[in-house]
Parts: structure tokens; C-alpha cells; sequence
């Protein structure tokens, strides 16, 4: 089977749209349909991975979260949305035009109740996210030795692995189960829009329309509240 | 035998095309070595893509570098008294660290500066040359303009402090409004000066219409006045000589502004994921190499170019002659003469297992079937 286009090339002028899998990725496919551009085989529950909708002229991809980037950097995708964790993280070239102000959490740092950090030690950190936390131990000048998990990074500390970890925490309340608690904020999250940087040469058109509608809505909610 | 160039892969064609075009507009052909001291990247190291170098000590004791750039080596052996501008292209390979785990890569890199005492016909001459180069491989191509000035000007104007520039510039590069946004909300600025610093994020399109919607904005400070005439000279000279229509203003192209002075730019091609072309005028970089005098150039990434329009093609040769033990070979190597002189690629062999050919022609047994 040859490929449906070549990567950047998507020369049948479809916009092709990275959708992080899950239920994130659902509420950003509603905002997109909101702003023209619906394609409604999308919420079929069949196993299909690629859906298209030729008369609004776009190609919707469900991906893994953290791969949104990567597609959208290659050219495979023309825009995408990713959290902000996973731009951080991966630091892609691309643009990143808009704060979709959904999935919104932060990035913490959370230890036992009742850790005390003691600076005459390397201070050990349980991540899925080692780029983020080398650069934000590094601003603070503060050595640290960083275990790369990829999962149920709560138990590192518990059993002694590591003194902290440093992930996304949006209620608090597997941390709280877990005799966990966040000491520090390093960044807010949330959702953005992005772009390849080539794809927003081509196609300018096509991509302001989506911006324009979705910044609509992000300004209509604010509005509200 | 005539050289028939459909057999040259499209970088190929693309460096001899380059080639032309360069010496016709009297550039002359500057080679170096692969190896350079290391010193001399060291002390530039920002300039450089990636600061990650394969080094090795030579039998003098001297730390050298696989070249990771051509640009200084360039400008290291630039007389200054010489009579100029000098102006060069060159087609080298360099050695960079890749993204992620991309590792050490081989870029095949062909470029050109022009270095001397530069004027507005040189800017023209660099920026010119750089549309062409783009147009000579494809008319599906985007050569996006920014100007140091202009940015530091606007930058000036908005009072942004030394210790917030990189965080303004990484929004202005990423096009991130919001983040911009939040900055302006955080610093206290005001609604003037938010609008004034948005401007470097929204102008985007062909360089006549976002002259003309910037102009109001760049006639108070010296700098940026200055820096919005040079680009309004450049195009209308681009426009005069039919190169204008897919040139266009957008301040995200990125441009180190310790290094470069005036105008910078990158260039993409329709049908690739990355830009293909970068370079601007750098004569901060000449400053700190010690050098009195102005400099321009660019270099095409040309490995980029193998993806483009890539072609798949059904067959490994157009034509497989079999043969045995009983094939007469003087009757082999003429049936070989005339298929090759008919412009076809012909495959000799005796077992034709895994071979994809468009045609067959089998010489076993001294018979032609």
C-alpha cells in the first residue's frame, strides 16, 4: 500500500488534523467541527484511524498524545493540538498559535507528606518528563539525578526510589490516595493549537479560518466566565 | 558518451543548476577542507545550529573539528583590504547533531556570502539569488523576510528589558499570542505598547501590503524607520525584476540578534515538512570575528530535497539479459551495446531471483527468446 500523501506534501489540499486519542481529543474535535470543520464519520465508533470529510476539506488523525508533535513537525499533520506539557517536553519546531484553555492541570513537583529536601544531596526525581525537569532544576541551579518512568510514577517515592516526582497534577486526588502531596508548581498547562511551519506558508487560508474559529470560542468562554 | 542527465537524483541536478546560476552572477567557488580547528567554532558557538561537534586531536596536539559550518570558515580567510565585496558559493558537506536522538547527521549544504562593504545593491543581489534558488527547483516556494532592525526597534519602542528578550522573542518566533499576551499582563504594559509588540506576530503576508500596514508604525524611532525603507528598497526591486510575488514579511524567521544586523530570511518549498533556506546579514558576527566590514549569505539544505516528489518506481531495471554456459558472448555484449546505446538500463545476469525488470530478454542457449 502506497502512503495517502507524502508527508508536507497533502498536495489534494486537505487540512490534516493530529487529534490527541481520548477524551481530550474529543472535546477539541467538537471545538474544530464548531469552527467549520465538522466531519461526523469521526465520532463512528468503528477502528478506523484516518477520517475525512471532503466537502469541508478535512483529514482528521487520532494519535497517541504525545506523538501529536512529532506529526505536526514532519508535516504529516498541517496542525495539531498538544499539551503544553508535551511542547515542553519535546520542544518541536512548529507554531504554537493558541491556548485552547481545555485540559487544563499543572505541572508539579509532589513528595511524601512531610519531605524535607536536604541540598547537600543530589535530590532524586521520578519523571515522565525529563526535559522539563533538568531545565526547571536547572534555572534553580539544583543538581539532581532523574529516573525516567512511564507510568504509576507515584510509587517511586514511596518506595524509597526517589525523593520526588515531578508530573502532571489535575485534582490532586491520586496523589492525596497515595500519601502524596505537590510542594511546587513549575508550569500550567493546557491545550494548544499548532502548526507546521511549512503548512502555514501553503496553507495560510485554510489554518487562519480554524484560528479565527476557534479563538472565537476560547474569547466567547472567557467571556462567559 | 553523452551524459544523460535524467540519471542525476534531484539534488544533483539541483547542485549543477546552482552552480550556473552562482557563477553567472560572478560568484567563484570557494572548497575547504573537512577539518577546522575547533576554536574557531568555539568561539562562536550560538552562531552554529547545534554546539555539538565530532572533534579529534591531530599528531600536533591541536583539537580539530569535523566541520559543522562553512559561513566562518569563510569569513576566516576574508581579507579585509582586498578589494571587494568578496563574493563566494560553495557546495560542502557539514557535520551537525540532529534533533532528539537524531544523532550526528551528514548535511549536504550549498550556499553563497558576499562580504565587503555592502550596499543596497548587494542586500538586493543575496535576497535575489535566494528567490532564484528557490524557483530553480520548484515554483511552489515561500522566501519569508524579517529584519533585525525592525524587531530590535519594535523591542526598543515597547521598552522591553535585556533579561525578557528571549522570552518575547520565543513567543514572537513561536507565533504564540498567548503567551505573548500573558507577558504584557504580567510586566504591566500597556494596551499601546501589547498591540505595538502583536504586530511582530500577526504580520504575515506578500511584502507590499505588510509594508504598507506596518509604515504607520515605523517612522518615530531611527532604527526601525531605517530598517522598514531598507526592506520597502528591496521590494520594490524584487517587484521591478518579476521576483516579488512570493516573497513576504513574517517576523518568526529566526535570526540570532547577536549575529545578525539587517535583514534575515528562510525559504520553504511546497511538498517539504522544514524550511530549505536560511541566512541573512550578519555583520554583528564579522564584529565579533574581528572583521571591519559587512557580510550576506545563505546556505539550501539539499538533503531536504530527496523528499520531494519522491519516486517510486516499479521496476529495478528496464531490461535483464540472461545468459549461461552456452551463450555465444560475443552476441551478448552487442545485444548489451545496442540496448544500452537505445537509452535502456540492462542488467547482465545469469539468475534473475529478485530481480524486478520491465523486460526480459533470455540468451540461454545461444537463442534469443
Amino acid at each position: 500500500m502506497r502512503p495517502l500523501f507524502d508527508s508536507g506534501t497533502s498536495a489534494d489540499g486537505f487540512l490534516n488534523v493530529a487529534l490527541p486519542k481520548g477524551r481530550l481529543g474529543e472535546r477539541v474535535y467538537a471545538m474544530l467541527a464548531q469552527a467549520g470543520f465538522p466531519c461526523p464519520e469521526l465520532l463512528d465508533p468503528k477502528r478506523k484511524l484516518i477520517f475525512e470529510n471532503p466537502e469541508a476539506k478535512v483529514r482528521y488523525f487520532w494519535v497517541k498524545p504525545s506523538d501529536v508533535p512529532a506529526y505536526v513537525e514532519r508535516g504529516a499533520a498541517d496542525v495539531g493540538v498538544a499539551g503544553k506539557d508535551i511542547l515542553l517536553e519535546y520542544a518541536p519546531s512548529v507554531y504554537e498559535l493558541l491556548d485552547l484553555e481545555i485540559g487544563k492541570c499543572r505541572m508539579c513537583v509532589a513528595a511524601l507528606e512531610g519531605f524535607r529536601d536536604n541540598p547537600d544531596q543530589k535530590l532524586r526525581v521520578a519523571t515522565e518528563f525529563p526535559n522539563i525537569a533538568q531545565s526547571y532544576y536547572s534555572s534553580q541551579s539544583r543538581d539532581i539525578d532523574v529516573v525516567r518512568l512511564h507510568g504509576s510514577i507515584e510509587i517511586a517515592p514511596i518506595l524509597g526510589m526517589t525523593d520526588v516526582i515531578v508530573d502532571i497534577v489535575e485534582t490532586g486526588t491520586t496523589l492525596k490516595e497515595n500519601g502524596l502531596t505537590p510542594i511546587e508548581t513549575i508550569v500550567d498547562i493546557s491545550a494548544r493549537l499548532i502548526a507546521n511551519k511549512v503548512s502555514y506558508q501553503f496553507k495560510y487560508e485554510a489554518i487562519q479560518t480554524l484560528f479565527q474559529g476557534l479563538q472565537e470560542q476560547v474569547a466567547a468562554k472567557e467571556a462567559a466566565q | 558518451m553523452e551524459l544523460d542527465t535524467r540519471i542525476l537524483r534531484r539534488e544533483e541536478q539541483t547542485i549543477y543548476r546552482l552552480r550556473q546560476l552562482y557563477e553567472r552572477r560572478g560568484y567563484s567557488p570557494f572548497k575547504m577542507s573537512k577539518f577546522e580547528e575547533y576554536d574557531l567554532y568555539g568561539r562562536s558557538k550560538d552562531f552554529l545550529v547545534s554546539e555539538r561537534m565530532i572533534t579529534f586531536t591531530d599528531q600536533r596536539g591541536v583539537l580539530m573539528a569535523l566541520k559543522p559550518d562553512v559561513t566562518l570558515s569563510i569569513i576566516k580567510s576574508t581579507r579585509e583590504q582586498a578589494p571587494g565585496p568578496r563574493k563566494v558559493y560553495y557546495n560542502e558537506t557539514v557535520y551537525r547533531w540532529g534533533k532528539g536522538d537524531e544523532g550526528f547527521q551528514e548535511i549536504m549544504q550549498t550556499g553563497l556570502e558576499c562580504i565587503g562593504q555592502l550596499d543596497l545593491y548587494h542586500i538586493y543581489e543575496v535576497i535575489a539569488l535566494a528567490v532564484e534558488s528557490l524557483a530553480s527547483i520548484r515554483q511552489d516556494y515561500i522566501l519569508d523576510l524579517s529584519h533585525a532592525g525592525l524587531v530590535g526597534g519594535f523591542l526598543e519602542a515597547a521598552g522591553i528589558p535585556d533579561k525578557d528578550l528571549p522570552r518575547v522573542m520565543e513567543a514572537v518566533r513561536e507565533k504564540n499570542r498567548t503567551e505573548l499576551g500573558r507577558y504584557c499582563q504580567e510586566t504591566g504594559r500597556s494596551g499601546t505598547v501589547s498591540a505595538l509588540l502583536e504586530k511582530l506576530i500577526t504580520t504575515y503576508g506578500p511584502m507590499e501590503q505588510a509594508l504598507q500596514d506596518l509604515a504607520p508604525l515605523c517612522v518615530g524611532g531611527k532604527k526601525t524607520r531605517e530598517a522598514w525603507e531598507e526592506l520597502s528598497s528591496i521590494q520594490a526591486l524584487l517587484k521591478a525584476n518579476g521576483l516579488g510575488d512570493k516573497v513576504f514579511l513574517d517576523f518568526s524567521v529566526e535570526g540570532d540578534m547577536d549575529y545578525y544586523s539587517g535583514i534575515v530570511f528562510r525559504g520553504f518549498l511546497k511538498g517539504l515538512p522544514r524550511g530549505v533556506l536560511s541566512g541573512g546579514q550578519y555583520d554583528k558576527l564579522m564584529e565579533r570575528m574581528g572583521k571591519h566590514c559587512g557580510a550576506m549569505g545563505f546556505a539550501l539544505y539539499l538533503n531536504e530535497l530527496e523528499r520531494l516528489d519522491p519516486v517510486q518506481t516499479d521496476f529495478d531495471v528496464d531490461l535483464l539479459l540472461r545468459y549461461d554456459d552456452a551463450t555465444d558472448l560475443t552476441a551478448l555484449t552487442r545485444t548489451l551495446a545496442e540496448q544500452t546505446a537505445a537509452g535502456k538500463q540492462v542488467l547482465v545476469r545469469r539468475d534473475p531471483t529478485g530481480v524486478r525488470a520491465r523486460e526480459t530478454m533470455d540468451l540461454r542457449g545461444g537463442e534469443e527468446a
